[in-house]
């Protein structure tokens, strides 16, 4: 009776204590040195796994972090705040980055754009782009079937009227979107600019405006109206630089197409300080668009039919007295 | 020519996932993929063809000496867990490029009820411990086919037009019980 209990737990007990020991003894034998680093920023990453630091996971990520292979900025999703923490951990101050969205750069829905034939087939952008470039009239233009909406981990991106369109406050520039889009449409850009040129079709104009009621003509209009030289005219497209846009939205005034969209309810208008204005006429010398009248020693006034809302004096006024509301 | 027959056998007649119905979670979970699934087949292959013959020693020296044979399955988890703890360790010390291809699915197959109802056949069978190899290698090989095979099939269902009820899990089981009725024509091979 006490040996049919006895042998199984003392063999079982026996063969657990064996192991425990062995494995006791290998964790120490065969213990690999890793860099504490490396867990503290597996810690305050999002876990989500997503890819869009071009790392196989976030796991992957900390490492090459904490080797120094990667910038502390490396994850998308986290943005700012969580570049600020890396940078904590190891030890750097990370540099204030603008959030990056995706835009899709093509403006032509079911309205503007025709289409060339009825498409049956499989419903998937780049099979569809197997089959004479789509059923969308212009072959440089947005399919509409989805792809970029079945890669987005985040629901950031829907296909509205036939054309995909981002939601900017969920997008986290993964670049799952962009490596997927067969048509190579969407593209990174500052959240803060407001201004986009929506056509990607590189054709001269009559051939555009047969196939797309908003596509790029190349009339370079806008390249003449932008006051910053931030408008360029490369292969019949213009092309916003954005590190000189500011946001003042004339391109998109004088565009006859409407390819270069901006939401004008977002314009901002300089208002001055009386309080605080001195008079130096500053502001007057910079606006690009006679938009401030006053002479030297006098409060000065921002004209609001001709304000662009370009801030730019407000960055060079020295009494901080302009505010871009 | 007994090992030959062994070999093929636990391939494709009495394939532990289409025939058996064992270690289906990670036929699953890690078949969207080509590439993951041949991962995951490796490890499997390695980890079976260890523990069979682990757990044939343990069951022989000092299970059936003692006469307490019917505590087998507590003793073969114990076994297989400890053992692949084991190996994990040494792996990622002496050869970080194996670890790295074996990546998470290592550790993943410690409780894969494939692993432990190959250890648990072979005692059945009264194989020896050559069979035993063989057999879990066999075993393993035929779960690595299947698991590939599905794959393949999972990354064309991709685009394939389905109605939309059946997406995800549905139509991967209907996959899976297609597959296995496929592989029921192996039954007249041996």
């Amino acid at each position: 009776m006490i040996n049919e209990i006895l042998w199984p737990v003392a063999t079982l007990g026996g063969l657990a204590i064996f192991f425990g020991v062995v494995l006791a003894y290998a964790s120490k034998k065969f213990a690999v040195e890793t860099d504490p680093k490396v867990g503290e920023v597996r810690a305050v990453l999002p876990g989500a796994n997503c890819g869009g630091c071009g790392f196989a996971g976030c796991d992957a990520l900390a490492d090459a972090i904490a080797k120094g292979e990667a910038p502390v900025n490396a994850c998308p999703v986290g943005g700012a705040e969580l570049a600020k923490k890396v940078a904590e951990i190891m030890g750097v101050t990370a540099e204030e980055t603008e959030r990056m969205v995706a835009r899709v750069i093509c403006g032509g829905d079911c309205d503007n754009a025709k289409q060339k034939y009825e498409y049956q087939g499989i419903q998937d952008c780049k099979a569809a782009e197997m089959l004479a470039g789509g059923s969308k009239s212009c072959r440089f233009g947005c399919t509409g079937l989805g792809t970029c909406e079945r890669v987005c981990p985040f629901d950031a991106i829907h296909v509205v009227n036939g054309v995909a369109v981002v939601d900017e406050e969920k997008c986290t520039a993964c670049k799952k979107c962009i490596e997927a889009c067969p048509k190579h449409i969407i593209e990174l850009v500052p959240v803060s600019k407001q201004v986009r040129v929506l056509c990607k079709n590189t054709e001269k104009g009559k051939a555009v405006v047969e196939v797309c009621k908003v596509g790029c003509i190349g009339c370079q209009k806008c390249v003449k109206a932008c006051q910053f030289e931030a408008m360029t005219f490369d292969n019949n497209l213009a092309k916003i630089d954005y590190s000189k846009c500011t946001n003042c939205m004339v391109c998109a005034e004088v565009c006859p197409t409407k390819a270069i969209y901006a939401d004008f309810s977002k314009r901002k208008k300089a208002y001055i300080n009386d309080e605080l204005c001195i008079g130096c006429t500053i502001c007057k010398k910079n606006c690009k668009f006679e938009a401030i009248e006053g002479e030297l020693k006098q409060k000065h006034k921002v004209l609001e039919d001709k304000c662009t809302g370009c801030a730019q004096c407000a960055v060079k006024c020295p009494k901080k007295s302009i505010e871009m509301r | 020519m007994k090992l030959v027959v062994i070999l093929l056998s636990a391939i494709f007649v009495n394939n532990f996932v289409l025939s058996r119905f064992l270690g289906i979670c990670p036929f699953l979970g890690v078949s969207k993929k080509v590439e993951t699934a041949v991962g995951m087949g490796l490890a499997v292959t390695f980890v079976m063809a260890l523990a069979s013959v682990m757990t044939w020693i343990v069951q022989r020296l000092i299970l059936d000496t003692l006469g307490i044979a019917y505590m087998q399955t507590i003793a073969f988890i114990l076994v297989i867990a400890g053992l692949v703890q084991f190996v994990e360790m040494v792996i990622k010390k002496t050869s970080p490029t194996l670890y790295q291809a074996l990546g998470v699915y290592l550790p993943l197959i410690t409780t894969n009820c494939a692993v432990l109802g190959v250890a648990i056949l072979n005692i059945d069978s009264n194989y020896n411990l050559v069979e035993t190899l063989i057999n879990g290698i066999g075993g393993a090989l035929g779960f690595t086919l299947a698991i590939v095979l599905f794959a393949g099939i999972r990354e064309r269902l991709e685009t394939a037009p389905y109605p939309k009820a059946l997406e995800g899990f549905p139509i991967a089981l209907i996959t899976a019980s297609l597959m296995s009725i496929a592989f029921l024509g192996f039954s007249g091979l041996l």
